[in-house]
């Protein structure tokens, strides 16, 4: 009796599959309980990888009930690739789906903010310009486009997600106000660095990346969010290191 | 075949240690005996960041093994053309001493289950795996060392011994072998075999790799000792004297201490490559 994968990985996803027949322990008698070593390995390892990668939720939800959602996750989206350190990128809009943490509305943002610390810890190297880069005459800075650093990443939330994030990581952090809260990743050295975004930055951040220059940016930030602060946008994107470059198009030149 | 002009495997008959970032610092200071170290290729494949850079110092210091646990050598489904090309990435700008792999598979239906899963030994399976190594050792540009499996369970179907498997896919594939000899007694303790009698009948000439692991006990539904390889404590007496057991016939090779799960302080590891240093200073050269 042949044992296909098929059937093999069937049986180590969904514990109600019977072992496949054929697969024998030492004295040729069908494997039985040998076959949950696989089981057990497969769904260990997933759900430690999965509290690895998701520390807030856990510390959030607790590790036991992390336990039985990573339980569930696993068979439903078993990784897609060899790569771990991306494994949960379809776990936000899990947790948004689970009925019984509808009470927990910011978990699937938690989830993203997290994801995005990873991918900002994964991402290619880059080097900062010189803050001088940017001490020029306010026209000529208008003009400037800007080039941001590959780890740099932008979430906006509903939720005070910034402030669940440090309550959760940082000793004598506020306890959380409900507000909505958006968060710029950064990734100054090797450590991801979240910080709060001003209203309006995630527009504008938006608009840098996809090469509008900082005065038209601005211009079209500010008809929607007459409050965004430019001077502190600039200031959180420097302080991460996230400006990689500053090309200036002088007019006539 | 193996094409001669592709690099061989290059690491020292000396212990080496399974790599934790965690153990960066002390390895710069004091890594005695530790002669090499042995990364998982997985963790090195994103863009940049800390793990790169981290692997990128300690290369210049020490002789660098990769040892790929995701590329699914025995899957039924053509190979990650992805991940080969990642591997082929790495293996390219690192320019490691050793690079290897297993004998079993982890990825079917485009899902990775993160186990070596096992194979039966089977005609159908020989043809496949030697393709698999075959366009590895191609696409990476070197030759690979395979690594035998630990064994929870048999297939009723497999018409050959495992040793002469192996010895069978090394003579068609010019791939060397990696000999892990806590798997050795890990499948001879669940399968009733003999680990000397299989050591006897392994390709030993061909090793340029031998790793050492921690397992777990635990018994069968019938009671039976059921060993798994579990990497998360000291390596075992009984694994040690079979070291000694293979470097009796075989002589010095590279001998790696695997510790991936609870991993422990620095110092507890150094103590583990000393005692594969002794063992290696028992054999003459």
């Amino acid at each position: 009796m042949s044992v296909s994968q098929t059937a093999f990985s069937a049986a180590i996803l969904d514990a109600t599959h019977p072992v496949p027949e054929g697969l024998i322990d030492a004295k040729a008698q069908p494997a039985g309980g040998r076959f949950s070593v696989y089981r057990n390995n497969v769904a260990v390892s997933l759900t430690e990888a999965m509290q690895q990668a998701f520390p807030v939720v856990t510390k959030l939800i607790g590790k036991q009930n992390m336990d039985g959602l990573a339980g569930i996750f696993l068979r439903q989206c078993p990784p897609s690739s060899p790569l771990m350190m991306f494994y949960g990128e379809e776990f936000p809009e899990f947790l948004g789906g689970m009925a019984k943490l509808s009470h927990l509305g910011y978990l699937p943002d938690v989830a993203r903010l997290e994801l995005a610390l990873r991918h900002a810890y994964h991402a290619a190297d880059s080097t900062a310009i010189d803050p001088q880069s940017l001490a020029i005459p306010p026209e000529d800075l208008m003009q400037a486009r800007l080039t941001l650093a590959p780890a740099v990443q932008v979430l906006s939330s509903d939720w005070p997600i910034y402030s669940i994030w440090q309550y959760n990581t940082q000793p004598n952090a506020a306890k959380p106000e409900p507000q909505a809260q958006d968060i710029l990743v950064t990734r100054p050295e090797f450590d991801p660095l979240p910080g709060l975004l001003s209203e309006g930055g995630v527009i504008w951040i938006d608009l840098i990346q996809n090469g509008t220059s900082i005065g038209e940016a601005f211009e079209i930030t500010v008809t929607e969010t007459p409050e965004f602060d430019l001077g502190s946008t600039l200031a959180l994107l420097l302080q991460g290191g996230a400006i990689t470059s500053v090309n200036i198009e002088r007019p006539g030149t | 075949m193996l094409d001669d002009a592709l690099r061989s495997n290059r690491l020292p008959a000396a212990p080496g240690v399974g790599y934790k970032p965690q153990h960066f610092s002390q390895i710069l200071e004091n890594a005695q005996p530790v002669a090499w170290l042995e990364i998982h290729a997985e963790n090195y494949m994103g863009d940049g960041g800390r793990p790169l850079a981290q692997l990128r110092h300690l290369s210049k210091q020490f002789p660098i093994s990769v040892h790929g646990v995701g590329l699914s050598i025995g899957g039924e489904t053509p190979l990650d053309l992805d991940h080969l090309a990642r591997l082929k990435h790495l293996v390219g700008w690192l320019n490691p001493a050793s690079f290897s792999e297993h004998l079993a598979w982890s990825t079917h239906d485009s899902h990775f289950l993160n186990d070596l899963l096992p194979l039966p030994y089977t005609g159908a399976t020989l043809t496949r795996v030697c393709e698999h190594i075959e366009q590895v050792q191609e696409t990476v540009g070197r030759q690979m060392l395979l690594e035998n499996p630990s064994s929870y369970l048999a297939f009723e179907e497999s018409t050959w011994s495992e040793p002469d498997f192996l010895s069978e896919i090394v003579s068609r594939t010019g791939c060397g072998m990696l000999l892990d000899v806590n798997n050795v007694f890990v499948s001879a303790t669940n399968l009733d075999f003999s680990p000397q009698e299989y050591i006897d009948a392994y390709p030993l000439d061909k090793v340029g790799e031998i790793h050492l692991g921690g397992h777990d006990e635990d018994k069968d539904d019938h009671g039976h000792p059921l060993l798994i390889d579990s990497h998360g404590r000291e390596v075992a007496n009984p694994v040690w004297k079979l070291l000694d057991y293979v470097l009796e016939k075989s002589g010095p090779k590279p001998v790696l201490v695997e510790w991936d799960t609870d991993i422990p302080d620095w110092p507890i590891l150094q103590a583990e490559a000393d005692r594969a240093l002794a063992a290696l200073e028992r054999v003459p050269a």
